[in-house]
């Protein structure tokens, strides 16, 4: 990757818009954003302020309807579906909002899953795996399927997964939504933990302040707009 | 990767057993019937090939009349010992010549009766049909000669008139003849179209003419060829030779007719493979409705299973890794019905081929055609929705309900 001193994501005008016509939503209106390697970054908003869509991009999972998004220099506009999926191979972790794991599949192969994509041999995935697990209080629910866990332990398992990998970047879309206060602040130590010690840069949707103040930089959306004024009422 | 695949598949066929069983059960009886009407065919062919051969492949038939069957014209003059023996001088490459009558009688011994039929005959016969002698002896010159009432039994008549004991020796009544008994044949089983080949009673020609035909005729005069010699050029040599002593003048049909024991045996083995081919088609249509039915579960399970290839592509299967886990759980689907279509195939073969009478002819090449075609079948219906479930858009695909 190149120096540190250029952005490691940068948006530049970025709008989506969905639909066509009279439907059409303007989800992202023009966003102008600047992720530096390393940075924990807190995304806060109103529901249906674009915070998810902006992740979806960010994730490389989509493409904006207009402007550019840079990754490490490389705009993604440009990619092919599979130069995007690569990139998601080698480079992303997701922590979906509503999870997205496989039924009936074990949380350990849920796990596993990225793994395999990353052509790593089946004794060290498994090992991966575990450890991934046990990083997030999941140790010994390895062979539980998701309709036999929590809310939240699914949720754990999510993460697990997106951290299997050692992602240069973690997109964490309400990482803690649906966890109990201590379990929150858990995940929350984990997550600085991997971006003081792996580097690993850090972008996360909450809903709730006090998750937010784990992060060393906050930003708000307002109707697919950044909102300077609320980043700065938070500060 | 391409092991993953494998395990992915076999693991969801298996959540779906019932499914997937339904699912390729097209194929299984595609391949099953492919499989049995090869392996039957093949055995009946067999069968065909090895009861013309009881017969002898170099085998010249000549009967008066323009065709076989039962319609011959009664108006052409019947051969004479003569025409044989004509044939016997006069013709290169004739190993031996047969002249030969038949009729239907009623053989007595004791107090049991057999319906049954005589044949008049000289040594000849016993070469020219290579047909050995279970018993006994063949009949001495001056037997020939004379006319004496002596017969050789087919092994048909020896058990139904004799049961176990020895016929060598005993008194046979035909008709009005009174013979011994001084041989009996080797048994040649049913002849291709169904008959009793060991059902006869074999007499002097002489002997026949005399005092059961009371006629001069030959019916039929059977030859060999000698190896190495041309069946065509025997054949046509035979045919100018009999038109010249039947005085038939240039632009005359022959009132007479030569087969060629070769000709019937292609004839026969041909029509079984044509059989073999239909029904073997009947099956290769089982095979593509058997696709037909995988490419619709696949693409059920492509639609259930939104959401799963969302989640891949999201987290870093590219296009082609999702094209390869579909393409090969068809393929392995219905591999799977290959499979067991070969395993109801064998035993049904086998059963079959018990029931019908036909040797029963294992046939590696065709289990390995019909285990790949199926393979293929997979690959082929696999495709369409394998390559829909790959252009799904991850976005898209993770929202599915
Ligand atoms: N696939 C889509 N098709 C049409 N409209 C969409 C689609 N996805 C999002 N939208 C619209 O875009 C806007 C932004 O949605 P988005 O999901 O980004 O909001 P959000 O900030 O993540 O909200 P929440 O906090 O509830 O998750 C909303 O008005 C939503 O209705
Ligand atoms: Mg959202």
């Amino acid at each position: 990757m190149n120096a540190a001193s250029t952005p490691l994501i940068e948006f530049r005008q970025v709008g989506k818009v969905y639909g066509h016509g009279q439907g059409a939503v303007q989800a992202l209106d023009g966003i102008d954003l600047g992720i530096a390697r390393g940075e924990f970054m807190a995304v806060m908003g109103p529901s249906g302020s674009g915070k998810s869509t902006a992740m979806n991009i960010l994730g490389c999972l989509d493409v904006p309807t207009s402007g550019s998004y840079l990754f490490d220099g490389h705009a993604i506009e440009a990619f092919d579906q599979d130069q995007r999926a690569l990139l998601r191979r080698h480079y992303l972790g997701f922590v979906f909002q509503g999870f997205n794991l496989l039924n009936r599949t074990s949380a350990l192969e849920n796990v596993e899953l990225p793994l395999v994509y990353r052509h790593v041999r089946r004794a060290e995935r498994r090992a991966r795996a575990r450890d991934a697990l046990a990083v997030v209080g999941l140790a010994g629910w390895e062979t539980h399927t998701p309709a036999e866990l929590s809310g939240g332990q699914q949720q754990r398992v999510a993460i697990a997964r997106a951290i299997v990998t050692q992602p240069a970047v973690l997109l964490a879309d309400e990482p803690t939504g649906n966890l109990d206060s201590a379990r929150s602040h858990g995940i929350m130590e984990l997550l600085v933990n991997l971006n003081r010690e792996q580097g690993i840069t850090i972008l996360m949707v909450t809903h709730e302040p006090g998750m937010a103040g784990y992060a060393s930089r906050v930003i708000h959306f307002r109707d697919g707009r950044l909102d300077a004024a609320a980043a700065r009422s938070a500060a | 990767m391409l092991w993953n695949a494998v395990l992915l598949a076999l693991r969801a066929v298996r959540r779906n057993a019932l499914r997937s069983l339904l699912t390729v059960l097209g194929i299984v009886i595609g391949v099953a019937a492919v499989i049995i009407v090869v392996t039957l065919g093949g055995g009946a062919t067999l069968q065909v090939t090895q009861q013309i051969e009881t017969l002898g492949t170099n085998m010249l038939i000549l009967r008066s009349g323009q065709r076989l069957g039962p319609g011959m014209s009664s108006t052409a003059p019947q051969f004479t010992q003569d025409d044989a023996a004509a044939i016997g001088r006069d013709i290169g490459g004739v190993a031996a010549v047969a002249p030969s009558s038949t009729q239907a009688v009623t053989a007595i011994f004791n107090n049991k009766n057999w319906s049954t039929a005589a044949t008049g005959i000289d040594n000849a016969y016993f070469t020219v049909r290579n047909w050995p002698l279970a018993s006994g002896r063949q009949f001495t010159p001056s037997e020939l000669r004379a006319g004496k009432a002596v017969c050789v039994v087919g092994a048909t008549v020896a058990r139904e008139l004799f049961g176990n004991g020895d016929p060598l020796g005993a008194m046979l009544r035909l008709e009005k003849l009174a013979c011994e008994v001084i041989g009996v044949l080797g048994a040649k089983g049913q002849s291709t179209m169904g008959t009793d080949q060991d059902d006869l009673v074999l007499v002097p020609l002489h002997t026949f003419q005399r005092r059961i035909a009371g006629n001069l005729d030959v019916k039929v005069i059977q030859l060999s060829v000698a190896e190495g010699a041309s069946t065509e050029k025997v054949t046509r040599e035979i045919e100018r030779l009999m038109r010249e002593r039947r005085h038939l003048s240039g632009n005359e049909e022959n009132n007479f007719n030569v087969m060629d024991m070769k000709e019937i045996t292609s004839m026969l083995t041909g029509t079984t493979q044509v059989m073999t081919a239909l029904l073997g088609a009947v099956g290769a249509v089982s095979l593509l409705v058997g696709g037909i039915g995988i490419m619709n579960i696949m693409l059920v399970s492509v639609t259930e299973r939104t959401r799963e290839i969302g989640v891949r592509l999201a987290i870093g299967a590219l296009a082609r890794d999702v094209l390869l886990q579909f393409l090969v759980e068809a393929v392995v689907l219905s591999s799977l019905g290959g499979v067991l279509g070969i395993v109801v195939a064998l035993g049904g073969s086998i059963a079959l081929s018990r029931m019908m009478h036909i040797p029963f002819v294992f046939n590696g090449g065709i289990i390995v055609v019909a285990f790949l075609f199926s393979a293929a079948v997979g690959v082929v219906f696999g495709f369409v929705p394998a390559r829909k479930a790959a252009r799904l858009n991850p976005i898209e695909a993770l929202r599915y309900e």
